[in-house]
């Protein structure tokens, strides 16, 4: 065996050793900013006016919600809040269906890698409006242009999900193994089979996944959007709440909060079971 | 016969992977393109059947110049050329037999791909090339489920399920252990003598490539550097193509693999006639 000669050692190794600063080398600014942090922070809470009477009333009411949240009233207006739940279910399983239908030829169009630019372009605008539009505003709207009620509330859901679906299901195509894509394209394979045979069965257990969460996202938004005139589960809670009344207001949130433990849990399961 | 004539490839980056290539493989020829990462193997199978887009030169299966052909021709060009990938490159929620019958996808139409309603036939040949490539009892499981040979089996019988006049092969063994890598080289080699296929291996093996192709053809920095029977092949040569390397050494050790492999078979052999 030939021995290598091992590198001179140019003395005793160091035992201390520290962590370089990774993003602000000088230590001169790396104090100034966090000094100026804590000024801005100290400087912002004084700004902020506290009305202390008006705290202790808000105290006294949320002893009351509590108290009624602690005494469900389900019975009283059971008739309400039962075509309340209805109207947000039904609103909920529409708008999901049909906002997946409509936002899977969106997101195969806004995914680069299977997507001429043109095509896109538009669909990366169709999403981007969507998303930038909270559900609130995009509620106020429909229900300006429908009326009050369920409808108003379905279109706005189906909107939302449009652009949450859309996003998600294009970042997902064009993170896809491409080499799987590639063997399918050579076969000679038009493109609707490469998207059926190459993309499909890649991205299929996910945007299951996606529309089943997006169907528990729509449930609880439909109890928001209910405030602002769009019917369900909302408009029910707001009523209680506009009548003082704490402990029916406390049965509807309690039924939300039953109805989204449900849903997450078997969605869960059955993601688990698709992959 | 496939006739390559002054191919380039300039990447959009300014790299030029392959500088005036050309040769010609006659029916039946089995071309065996050895050289190191990053000489242009892969980049130059790949114009052949365009999946890269050559800068310059022609490609011509036969009497088609495949350069010059619009989408809907080229999807018809690459319906007979096969190709079998590095990896292998199958669709792998999708089952053996779907992977199979991908191979069918630029014959038929789109409803017939999409309900999996293919023509007898072409279910009758997938079978055959399954059992071919011994894999029949595997026809219904899903193609994850397979090991590293069974899946390039697979490969193959993809690419032949297309009835290829042209198979193109890029790193077939390149995760495969040293007896899976014989094993599906020699299945390859053997369908192309059968049927006079014509192919062209990509192959980083160079004791592989010696063994099993008529003819080599050695790239250096996207140069044809050698071209020639396998015989031709001297430590001249490949020190040419892959610099400095001990390559009688190399031989060496794949001709203990071999002998071992043999000796295997011959003890399996005599156990079986002791029984």
């Amino acid at each position: 065996m030939t021995e290598t000669a091992a590198p001179v050692s140019p003395g005793p190794y160091p035992t201390r050793w520290k962590r370089p600063p990774q993003m602000i080398k000088s230590r001169f600014w790396r104090y100034a900013l966090a000094i100026g942090a804590l000024v801005w922070l100290v400087l912002a809470l004084g700004t902020i006016e506290v009305n202390w009477q008006r705290v202790m009333v808000g105290m006294e009411r949320g002893q009351r919600f509590i108290a009624g949240f602690l005494q469900p009233d389900f019975t009283t207006r059971w008739r309400d809040i039962s075509t309340g739940l209805i109207e947000s279910l039904t609103m909920t399983l529409t708008s999901t269906v049909v906002g997946v239908l409509v936002s899977i030829p969106i997101g195969i169009g806004a995914a680069r890698n299977v997507a001429p630019g043109w095509i896109y372009a538009i669909c990366r605008g169709i999403i981007a409006v969507s998303r930038a539009l909270q559900e609130i505003i995009v509620a106020i709207f429909f229900v300006a242009l429908f009326g009050f009620g369920a409808f108003a509330g379905f279109l706005t859901l189906t909107f939302a999900t449009i652009g949450f679906i859309g996003k998600l299901l294009a970042e997902d195509i064009e993170d896809i193994d491409e080499s799987q894509a590639e063997a399918i394209r050579a076969t000679g394979a038009s493109w609707f089979q490469l998207i059926n045979y190459a993309i499909q069965p890649q991205v299929m257990p996910r945007l299951i996944g996606l529309s089943l969460y997006r169907l528990d996202i729509n449930f609880r938004e439909s109890a928001v959007i209910g405030i602002v005139g769009a019917g369900g589960i909302g408009a029910t809670l707001n009523t209680a709440l506009n009548r003082y009344e704490y402990d029916s207001a406390g049965a509807v949130l309690l039924i939300i909060i039953a109805i989204v433990m449900i849903s997450e849990y078997s969605s869960g399961y059955l993601r688990r079971w698709v992959q | 016969m496939l006739t390559i004539d002054k191919l380039t490839k300039v990447y959009k980056t300014g790299d030029k992977a392959l500088t005036d290539v050309s040769f010609t493989v006659p029916k039946g020829q089995v071309v065996g393109l050895i050289g190191p990462s990053g000489a242009g193997k892969s980049t130059l199978i790949r114009c052949v059947n365009r999946l890269v887009e050559p800068t310059e030169g022609t490609v011509r299966l036969n009497d088609l110049d495949i350069t010059r052909l619009r989408a809907g021709e080229l999807r018809r060009a690459r319906r007979r050329i096969g190709m079998i990938f590095q990896e292998y490159a199958l669709v792998e929620r999708l089952t053996v037999m779907e992977n199979v019958l991908s191979g069918r996808l630029g014959y038929v139409p789109f409803w017939r791909s999409f309900t999996r309603r293919f023509p007898g036939e072409d279910i009758a040949k997938a079978f055959r090339l399954l059992d071919r490539v011994g894999l029949s009892a595997h026809a219904d499981k899903r193609a994850d489920a397979l090991s590293g040979g069974q899946r390039q089996r697979v490969g193959i019988a993809r690419a032949l399920e297309q009835d290829p006049e042209l198979l193109l092969v890029d790193e077939p063994t390149a995760s495969l252990d040293p007896k899976t890598s014989r094993q599906i080289m020699r299945l390859i080699v053997e369908i192309c003598r059968e049927s006079g296929l014509p192919a062209i291996i990509n192959i980083h093996d160079v004791v592989l490539a010696q063994q099993f192709a008529d003819r080599i053809i050695g790239l250096q920095a996207g140069r044809v550097v050698f071209d020639g029977p396998a015989k031709g092949l001297t430590e001249a040569v490949l020190t040419q193509i892959y610099g400095e390397e001990d390559w009688t050494a190399m031989r060496q050790a794949a001709a203990e693999d071999e002998a071992a492999e043999a000796e295997q078979r011959d003890e399996a052999m005599k156990m079986m006639r002791a029984l």
